[in-house]
């Protein structure tokens, strides 16, 4: 009775929400931005487990997604922020006139419907020449990997139109806003959490459904699947569009509450880092990614600032340890016991 | 025509420290189905064993100076062979088959060695001091000119690329091995010691990683990152190349390393990447397994 209780996971997640919802009555202001940037992490993190904890692809390069959201939506800020002048980092590499593609940007709609498409169109194109000609497993996390690599580089490279590895930053305005304004950053605030929430609702039907399943046996068996007369490949698409859009959303959302892109968050370390928290919070089960951001995002800012060294050794052993005897995360925490009964027992029989 | 003559020799000589970096990359790969994150830890272990030993060789023998390659070239191929085995018996060997995990897992681990040797060593970047006789240039003609330190490290490469052939083609140890890689059950029911041979493999892996580190000393400053710079080349050149064949990782190696420094002679340093991983990518389209891959008949999941 009890452990059903306990297993009961979507009873976490309404904890949570109410948690984060109640959270700006009693918290710091800076506690509130914190957590606005936590659950930012959390949305990429539900996107990163539809792919890797129900379909079972690995992919190292989500870090893109996540900075192509956060490129448009700096872009837009950029503009609002520069009263219809050059932005400022342009000036300084000697551009006198706004580039073509820059130009759109200056509308907030065309920017929020660019951190959908671009995303979603990049997913597409990189998921149909992959998966349909059977790049699969460990090579296509490689290649995501890679695509990391290739994106952060080119970012870098074009310092003219992407402010280089500075990134971009210096933002003022949203619409006629301040972002200085404590009402905005509460209202982004919520504005956050409502993604949250939807997104998760949304991922959660879809699992439940009859894609959710295909998606799991993909997992689990996909050559079974293809001899059914499943065509494969499309779900693969479609489930890495899915997640490449949550994270553009999310990295839209991180953009206008911390104020800086840059290359760093897409890189390859911080792609890698995303799916720490998956699988520290628990693959396979949307609360427990969620819950894996935001905890392991919550100890790192508490324990980095002051014992920055500390920090590394201590998620690399976490990592080492839940990869090996706790595939399924901190969420399934109620087999802890059971699964240190069982090695001890193991270990008996072996003596 | 001169310059292309130079870039083309700088791609070859780079492609001889991706060879040396990836060939373990390859053979744990094909061998025991783990991916190894942690490998290009092993080309840090290696450039700093490297410069310990120069150390050593400053402050007790000054006089034996120019010979302290030798000793560092060996020295640091059984540092990282040591560790590496060390690691296989702890962690990799509880993730055969866990493909995805092993990757996971050995990420972990080389955050951990990042980690301490920033704690020992401190982040800042430290230098290696050359002989003299590597310093030198070999002047083929006034505008061609070929620094020594690379003619050596080619060398190496050539050296290594020799031995492995023999271990693996020409012994009792590399015939187990091409067993085990083709189909592991029969080979065990055959005799041969499979977790032997993996944890050796996979020493000697790690241990010309460790060469690899030796020799990038050479040729530039060493940091507690340096295996990240080099791992990910090293990857998509065993991706390219196929999977745990000695011929796929020598095109993986010198394709990366040729096209990487012809196109960024051509172009930008950031676009010359960009072409080619695009060619890897599309290389991939047609043969998804590596150019020169183990065939096989099975239905792999």
């Amino acid at each position: 009775m009890i452990g059903k209780i306990i297993s009961n996971k979507i009873l976490y997640a309404i904890m949570l929400f109410i948690f984060l919802a109640a959270l700006p009555f009693f918290a710091s202001m800076f506690q509130v931005s914190l957590f606005a940037k936590f659950m930012c992490f959390a949305i990429v993190a539900i996107g990163l487990d539809m792919i890797w904890g129900y379909t079972g692809i690995l992919s190292l390069g989500h870090g893109v997604f996540f900075g192509l959201g956060g490129y448009c939506m700096a872009m837009y800020l950029k503009m609002a922020s520069s009263n219809g002048g050059l932005p400022d980092f342009m000036t300084w590499s000697g551009v006198t006139h706004l580039p073509f593609f820059w130009k759109p940007f200056g509308n907030l709609a065309f920017a929020i419907l660019m951190v959908v498409i671009l995303p979603a169109v990049v997913a597409l194109v990189i998921g149909s020449l992959t998966f349909i000609n059977r790049i699969r497993g460990v090579y296509f996390t490689i290649l995501s990997q890679a695509l990391a690599l290739i994106i952060s580089t080119l970012l870098i490279g074009s310092q003219k139109y992407t402010g280089g590895s500075n990134g971009i930053t210096g933002f003022t305005k949203i619409l006629d806003f301040s972002l200085t304004n404590p009402w905005v950053q509460l209202s982004m605030y919520y504005i956050t959490l409502l993604a949250l929430i939807v997104i998760f609702f949304i991922c959660w039907i879809l699992v439940h459904r009859r894609i959710g399943k295909t998606l799991v046996a993909i997992r689990d068996g996909e050559n079974r699947l293809r001899f059914l007369g499943y065509n494969t490949s499309v779900f693969k698409a479609f489930v890495y569009a899915l997640s490449a859009v949550i994270a553009g959303i999310a990295g839209a959302l991180y953009v206008v509450q911390v104020g800086i892109i840059s290359p760093t968050e897409v890189g390859i370390m911080s792609s890698i880092e995303m799916i720490i928290w998956v699988a520290i919070g628990g693959k396979g089960t949307l609360v427990g990614a969620m819950f894996g951001a935001i905890l392991v995002n919550g100890f790192k800012s508490a324990i980095s600032n002051q014992f920055p060294d500390l920090w590394s050794y201590f998620i690399g052993i976490l990592f080492i340890i839940v990869i090996l005897w706790l595939p399924k995360g901190f969420i399934s925490f109620h087999e802890i016991p059971e699964r240190i009964m069982k090695f001890v027992n193991r270990n008996k029989e072996e003596i | 025509m001169q310059e292309l003559i130079v870039q083309l020799f700088n791609g070859i000589s780079l492609s001889s420290i991706l060879f040396l970096s990836s060939i373990g990359l390859a053979i744990t790969f094909g061998l025991m189905g783990v991916i190894n994150m942690a490998h290009g830890e092993f080309i840090m272990i290696g450039a700093y064993t490297t410069y310990i030993v120069q150390n050593i060789f400053i402050d007790h023998f000054p006089k034996l100076f120019n010979s302290y390659i030798f000793f560092a070239i060996v020295l640091s191929f059984f540092v990282a062979s040591i560790i590496g085995y060390i690691l296989e018996r702890l962690i990799i060997s509880h993730l055969y088959g866990r493909i995805v995990d092993s990757l996971l897992v050995t990420w972990g681990v080389s955050l951990f060695f990042q980690q301490l040797a920033r704690s020992i060593f401190g982040a800042p970047n430290v230098s290696v001091r050359m002989p003299d006789y590597l310093q030198r240039n070999i002047h083929l003609t006034n505008d061609i000119v070929f620094p020594n330190n690379r003619i050596f490290i080619l060398i190496i490469a050539l050296i290594c690329l020799v031995l492995i052939y023999i271990l693996m083609y020409r012994s009792r140890y590399g015939r187990n091995v091409l067993a085990v890689m083709q189909n592991r059950e029969m080979a065990a029911s055959l005799g041969i010691n499979t977790r032997r041979v993996d944890s050796l493999t996979f020493a000697i892996g790690s241990g010309l990683a460790g060469i690899a580190g030796c020799a990038i000393t050479w040729i530039g400053a060493i940091g507690p990152t340096i295996g990240t710079s080099y791992i990910i080349d090293s990857f998509v050149a065993v991706v390219a190349g196929g999977a745990g064949t000695i011929v796929g990782t020598i095109f993986g190696a010198s394709f990366i390393g040729i096209g990487e420094t012809i196109f960024e002679f051509l172009t930008t340093s950031s676009i010359g990447k960009v072409l080619v991983f695009t060619c890897v990518i599309i290389l991939l389209q047609f043969r998804p397994k590596g150019l020169f891959a183990v065939k096989t008949r099975v239905l792999d999941d």
